[in-house]
């Protein structure tokens, strides 16, 4: 393609049109509202549906849900979740038909790369990405987070009930084209 | 206490005088160039982040006043790396003279009419515009020999842009204040500023500015060929950033990357004391009596305190340049220098010289 360039004028030459063109956008821009966000002290509204560090949530009762499975610890592609199951003598169980609790479950976030794989074999719904985003530690030892910490940060996950989404979401994918 | 002190400084020789006050004097001068230097870099930040929707370093004491102690620190603290194929002696030396010319040039600008029985000058040379060409010559040294010494691509190629366009531009700008010299009849920079006091009209300032149209040419060209000569957008060939990734100054670390840093703030700082003086009446106003020289402590300080005011606006001005236009291009550089300012600074003599030798004759 050949541009066509027109011949500058003598007002052109003196550049004084691109003097004062690039002089008001400059003012312009230099009283506008500014972008910057002060990051720690503002933060940003995270999305829902948004994929941040995976937690262990409880049921509406409280209950720890996970059951062991260690399918999360078989899909995480790095490896960052470890699962110790309660073994077949020995119970932690803190109440009637849990006795699959896990005995720890630890999750390394120095590991882990937020894929969800977790949340999305998990039969129980017992794990989600929730909307952390800033994981900090003054050490290797205290990134990995065990039991505890996950079911706190996690907290309850109200609402979620048993099977009820995989189900939406199969019947979901019998039609086509698929909604997301 | 004072009236020892005071004895003390009248029991001195003229001699002795002479060398006490214009030591402490130059450390002053030395002292408010830095400060203005490491706060020129602050507004630069801040400036280039509003004109960019942003906002700039602030975190560093109130407003991020406290940015350039910061700055420094890390320059300091900074590992300080020599590769292995430079040369040397020219790479140690390169850095060493960034700073030189533009703190020599400090010598002869007055930034200040009298403070109590000192003039506000450190030379009062009778030749100091000669001296300052003289000094600014230099200053293409720092560069070139950096780019030599650098012994790799990128830095040798902005030397080379560099020594030429430093070359060229030094003639228009030498050419381009000779109209100025003309109708001052005087090289000393203190009578520059004498011929500039008064108003015209009854209220506009006599500055060389807006003087005649042939001083105002000359200040168009001398502002363009500052430009140059500072290294500053859009003649900022030698270190284009997005072309030879910093040109010079590439191979430099630590403090020897910020003395280059401080080189070229300080020459911007210089330029625009050079126009404030020669073009912007120095530490005049032609308002309240400010153009004649101060005969209290106060108004010393009030002069002063113009003249740092106006360098501060040239600053701004250098700065907001910067972040608004693009580069030129080599080719459209040299064009501009030798077939536009060269001729047309020797037309502005030629027109100058015949318009005082017409007056004179009437």
């Amino acid at each position: 393609m050949i541009v066509k360039r027109k011949p500058l004028n003598l007002f052109e030459r003196l550049y004084l049109p691109a003097i004062i063109g690039g002089f008001k956008v400059t003012l312009r821009h230099f009283f506008k509202k500014k972008v910057t966000m002060q990051y720690p002290e503002e933060k940003w509204v995270v999305p829902d549906g948004y994929r941040g560090a995976p937690y262990l949530v409880k049921d509406q009762e409280g209950n720890t849900k996970c059951v062991s499975c260690q399918l999360c610890e078989f899909v995480c592609p790095p490896k960052a979740i470890k699962i110790i199951p309660p073994g077949p003598v020995v119970s932690n169980a803190d109440r009637p038909n849990a006795e699959k609790m896990p005995k720890e479950f630890e999750i390394n976030m120095l590991r882990c790369i937020f894929c969800g794989f977790c949340q999305e074999v998990c039969p129980e719904e017992a794990i989600f990405l929730q909307k952390d985003y800033s994981l900090t530690g003054t050490s290797r030892a205290e990134m990995i987070y065990n039991k505890e910490k996950l079911l706190a940060l996690g907290g309850v996950h109200a609402g979620v009930q048993k099977w009820k989404h995989k189900a939406e979401e199969a019947k979901e994918q019998e039609t086509f084209p698929v909604k997301v | 206490m004072i009236e020892s002190v005071n004895n003390w400084l009248n029991g001195l020789s003229p001699a002795q005088s002479l060398l006490l006050f214009t030591s402490i004097k130059a450390v002053v001068c030395f002292a408010i160039m830095m400060t203005m230097f490491a706060y020129t870099v602050v507004l630069e930040r801040r400036l280039c982040a509003w004109i960019q929707d942003r906002i700039g370093p602030n975190r560093v004491g109130p407003f991020g006043l406290l940015q350039p102690a910061a700055d420094g620190i890390k320059a300091f603290f900074k590992e300080e790396m020599t590769p292995a194929h430079v040369r040397k002696v020219f790479f140690t030396l390169a850095p060493m003279i960034a700073l030189i010319p533009a703190v020599l040039n400090l010598a002869v600008i007055p930034f200040g009419s009298t403070l109590g029985k000192q003039h506000m000058v450190l030379a009062d040379l009778n030749v100091g515009i000669l001296y300052t060409f003289g000094i600014v010559s230099l200053g293409v040294y720092s560069i070139v020999l950096a780019g030599y010494a650098s012994n790799s691509k990128f830095p040798f190629l902005g030397g080379i842009r560099s020594s030429a366009q430093l070359i060229s531009y030094e003639i228009a700008m030498g050419m381009s204040v000779i109209p100025i010299f003309l109708f001052v009849g005087d090289l000393n920079l203190n009578s520059v500023i004498k011929a500039q006091t008064g108003t015209q009209l009854g209220f506009l300032p006599n500055w060389f500015v807006i003087q005649s149209p042939m001083t105002f040419l000359a200040f168009c060209i001398f502002l363009v060929a500052a430009f140059a000569e500072t290294n500053r957008t859009p003649f900022d060939l030698p270190e284009a950033e997005q072309e030879l990734a910093g040109g010079y100054n590439i191979e430099y670390s630590s403090i020897k990357f910020a003395m280059f840093f401080m080189g070229e703030y300080c020459n911007m700082i210089l330029v625009s004391a050079m126009m404030v003086t020669l073009f912007f009446g120095g530490w005049t106003l032609p308002w309240f009596g400010l153009d004649h020289a101060a005969t209290t402590l106060l108004g010393g300080v009030l002069h002063i305190g113009i003249f740092l005011g106006k360098v501060f606006l040239f600053l701004v001005m250098f700065v907001w340049i910067r972040w608004m236009w693009p580069r030129f291009r080599y080719d459209q550089l040299m064009d501009l220098g030798w077939r536009r300012f060269i001729p047309l600074a020797l037309a502005n003599i030629l027109v100058t010289a015949i318009w005082l030798w017409w007056q004179s004759g009437k």
